[in-house]
């Protein structure tokens, strides 16, 4: 009985599946699925090394400091950091004075009350706050910024796949849509006409939906002061720095998740041969 | 329990034989892992897997209990509280990153673990009972699974939560009501979360209690072996401890080496990066895809795509996933080949690793998008799943011409013709093994 009828519903399951696959073929065949343009011009991010990468690497303070002072300069503006504390900056190489004077200077205020009259009021942030949201919620954001709610970076690089460099890529990815041709040298404005970026809107082909509400961020050489010693704050730069910064705001506790692994797997590792050798010893005796 | 010349527990130390005789849990342990469960000597690295399952589900509710001790079930701190761990806990990255690769790793050793299961007939007489309660498990574990993906409150839990209970919705007539109910509303909100979260603790002990129950059916026949020949005698059998606590000992040190390489060096690889983003009931992700533990199942769900007659093809897709899953209950009863090891059934080996590949094939589908040509590789795939086991696994057990078995267990570890000399010396039964550190 069972068999009979396990018989039947493999036989009614199996063919009407071949069914579904005859009629999805045949559509699939005279009217071929047309490509989108996300699909023919949506580029991966580009290439691009950081210190950090791999099993021993670690994040490089100056330029975690040279992000953050792009962060602190350009994206702030707009883009919240809500996950992070001034006091997490210590791991920046910053001293607790310096902390303490960035949280100080922050130009935005952390919403508190009035100690007397108890009325909603600003205070300057100290070190134990979280970075301060630069609008007062998400209807001001919108209202601010086209309709386009500026996202929270605190994230960013482990919300995106490839996330580092796709911030990096992002931010120097912008160009001009007229006459601009993916790697088989289709012109995408030629193919797909109707694809024009709206009006407000940015074409960027590293971005999803290849046009970006915000304006590029970084535009020229020089928009952001680097102090001695450093690189020449080119929009390369700053844009690699400040993907190494998100990408610590992100992961801040990444270089000990390294070095602790790698102490674990010197344990597991000899543990493991270890065991093998007690195992193979237990059964020496006994073929198996 | 199993065989009559198991090794009987004598205690060593007066205390042990105090407690032994007040409270049997000494003899009870000694005889489910210790020296008093005579197992087949020829057991191979397959059979690892069980042990691994349940050192998964132990580190899943050791770092779970602590997880828990810094989640807020509650939608408007949810991420953040888990943020807050990642962050500001001492060494909350480890727990958390543990717990989330941990259901990954939870599932791989369980799959392995099935997956044996099939190729070596773990499922037939006499052990139908423990393939069933493994089932059971593992319906257990996938609904746990998914209610924790749920707790983060990230984009693709909410959306998952939002796929998965729509699913009911399919159903005719009562649907709708049915998934208001699971949710606790008309989308997933606060009352989600807060049974989802009630729910993932308690699963958990519910499985470790049909564990019991599986090792308890397990022990009754005792465990198969790779040629599936029964076991005729003392020669056959090894104790389980040391022999086999040896081998789980290595066994366990890979796992955690390869569990280790993720956790500390990849440990958002298995995940998906949208659920980095709050949940945001305004903005659907692009593409709503859940954890890879169910892409295959989620292939066949979307291999529906045309209506039969009156069913809607959501309906046939709802069906047919559960189908995929409840079929595996009968296996014992649609495989009658009385030769248990796929090494003895050149057939029944051919079409293993067929349906391997399928399933492999599925799961690529599941986790790929919505469209062409995925769908229709989805749809084939997922034919040849339910005709594997309702059709051609039904037929071939009944014209197969399986291989002449070895006369016993034994007699395929050492040949046939050493076979006399090793009767008379038992491989370590009666006594305690030789102690191997002395010079």
């Amino acid at each position: 009985m069972v068999r009979i009828g396990a018989f039947l519903v493999g036989l009614f399951f199996a063919g009407w599946l071949f069914v579904s696959f005859l009629i999805g073929a045949v559509a699939f065949v005279s009217d071929p699925p047309k490509p989108t343009v996300e699909h023919e011009f949506h580029l991966k991010p580009k290439d691009v090394s950081f210190s950090f990468e791999g099993p021993f690497g670690h994040y490089d303070k100056q330029q975690l400091q040279r992000g953050f002072q792009v962060y602190k300069e350009v994206c702030a503006a707009c883009h919240s950091l809500k996950f992070v504390a001034f006091r997490d900056l210590e791991a920046l190489g910053y001293s607790e004075a310096e902390v303490k004077a960035i949280a100080k200077g922050w130009s935005i205020k952390t919403p508190d009350v009035d100690p007397k009259t108890g009325e909603a009021a600003g205070r300057e942030p100290v070190p134990a706050d979280h970075f301060p949201l630069p609008f007062a919620n998400k209807v001001a954001a919108a209202a601010a910024n086209n309709n386009a709610i500026p996202p929270d970076l605190s994230l960013m690089t482990k919300a995106r796949h490839d996330g580092t460099a796709y911030v990096y890529s992002l931010l120097t990815g912008y160009q001009s849509q007229e006459g601009y041709k993916n790697a088989k040298g289709e012109q995408l404005l030629k193919e797909f006409p109707d694809a024009k970026t709206p009006e407000g809107l940015h074409f960027n082909p590293y971005f999803a939906n290849l046009n970006i509400a915000m304006t590029p961020p970084l535009t020229a050489e020089g928009q952001v002061t680097y102090g001695a010693g450093q690189p020449k704050p080119t929009v390369d730069q700053m844009a690699q720095d400040v993907a190494a910064f998100l990408t610590w705001t992100a992961e801040p506790k990444m270089e000990s998740r390294k070095s602790a692994g790698v102490a674990v797997l010197l344990f597991l590792i000899i543990a493991t041969v270890l065991a093998y050798m007690s195992y193979r010893s237990v059964w020496a005796n006994v073929k198996h | 329990m199993s065989f009559p010349w198991a090794n009987v527990y004598t205690p060593k130390v007066p205390l042990m034989k105090w407690i032994d005789d007040r409270l049997p849990l000494p003899r009870l342990v000694y005889n489910a892992v210790g020296g008093g469960y005579p197992v087949p000597r020829n057991l191979n690295y397959f059979w690892n897997f069980g042990v691994l399952s349940g050192l998964a589900l132990v580190i899943q509710i050791v770092t779970g209990i602590v997880m828990a001790m810094h989640f807020g079930a509650n939608e408007l701190v949810a991420f953040s509280s888990i943020e807050h761990a990642m962050r500001d806990v001492n060494a909350g990255w480890l727990m958390r990153y543990a717990h989330a690769n941990g259901a990954s790793f939870f599932f791989i050793v369980v799959y392995l673990h099935m997956f044996r299961g099939l190729y070596y007939g773990s499922y037939k007489p006499p052990r139908e009972m423990v393939w069933l309660l493994g089932l059971v498990i593992f319906l257990l574990m996938m609904a746990t699974a998914f209610m924790g993906y749920v707790l983060p409150w990230g984009q693709m839990s909410y959306w998952g939560a939002k796929v998965i209970t729509g699913l009911f919705g399919a159903i005719p007539l009562v649907g709708e009501p049915i998934q208001t109910w699971l949710l606790g509303g008309f989308a997933p909100g606060n009352a989600s979360l807060n049974r989802f979260f009630s729910l993932h603790y308690l699963l958990p002990f519910v499985i470790a209690g049909v564990i019991i129950l599986h090792i308890w059916a397990l022990h009754i026949p005792g465990s198969s072996n790779p040629t599936g020949v029964d076991v005729k005698g003392p020669q056959d059998t090894v104790p389980f401890h040391p022999y086999y606590t040896a081998k789980d000992g290595f066994g366990a040190g890979v796992f955690f080496i390869l569990f280790a390489l993720m956790v500390y060096f990849a440990p958002n690889f298995m995940g998906h990066p949208d659920n980095y983003i709050e949940a945001n009931p305004l903005s659907t992700p692009a593409h709503i895809v859940p954890e890879w533990y169910f892409w295959p199942f989620y292939a066949i769900l979307r291999a529906f795509t045309v209506d039969f007659w009156f069913i809607p093809a959501k309906l046939l897709g709802v069906l047919a996933m559960f189908a995929s899953i409840l079929l595996l209950f009968f296996l014992p009863w649609l495989d009658t080949s009385p030769v248990r090891s796929g090494n003895y059934r050149p057939m029944f080996k051919k079409f293993f690793w067929i349906l391997v590949v399928d399933v492999l094939i599925l799961g690529y589908c599941g986790g790929s998008p919505a469209e062409e040509p995925f769908v229709m590789i989805s749809q084939v795939a997922s034919a040849y799943y339910f005709a594997h086991f309702l059709i051609i696994l039904p037929l071939i057990s009944s014209f197969e011409r399986p291989l002449p078995l070895p006369g016993s267990i034994t007699e395929a570890v050492l040949g046939r013709s050493s076979i006399e000399g090793e009767r008379t010396a038992p491989p370590g039964m009666g006594s305690d093994p030789q102690p191997q550190t002395a010079a």
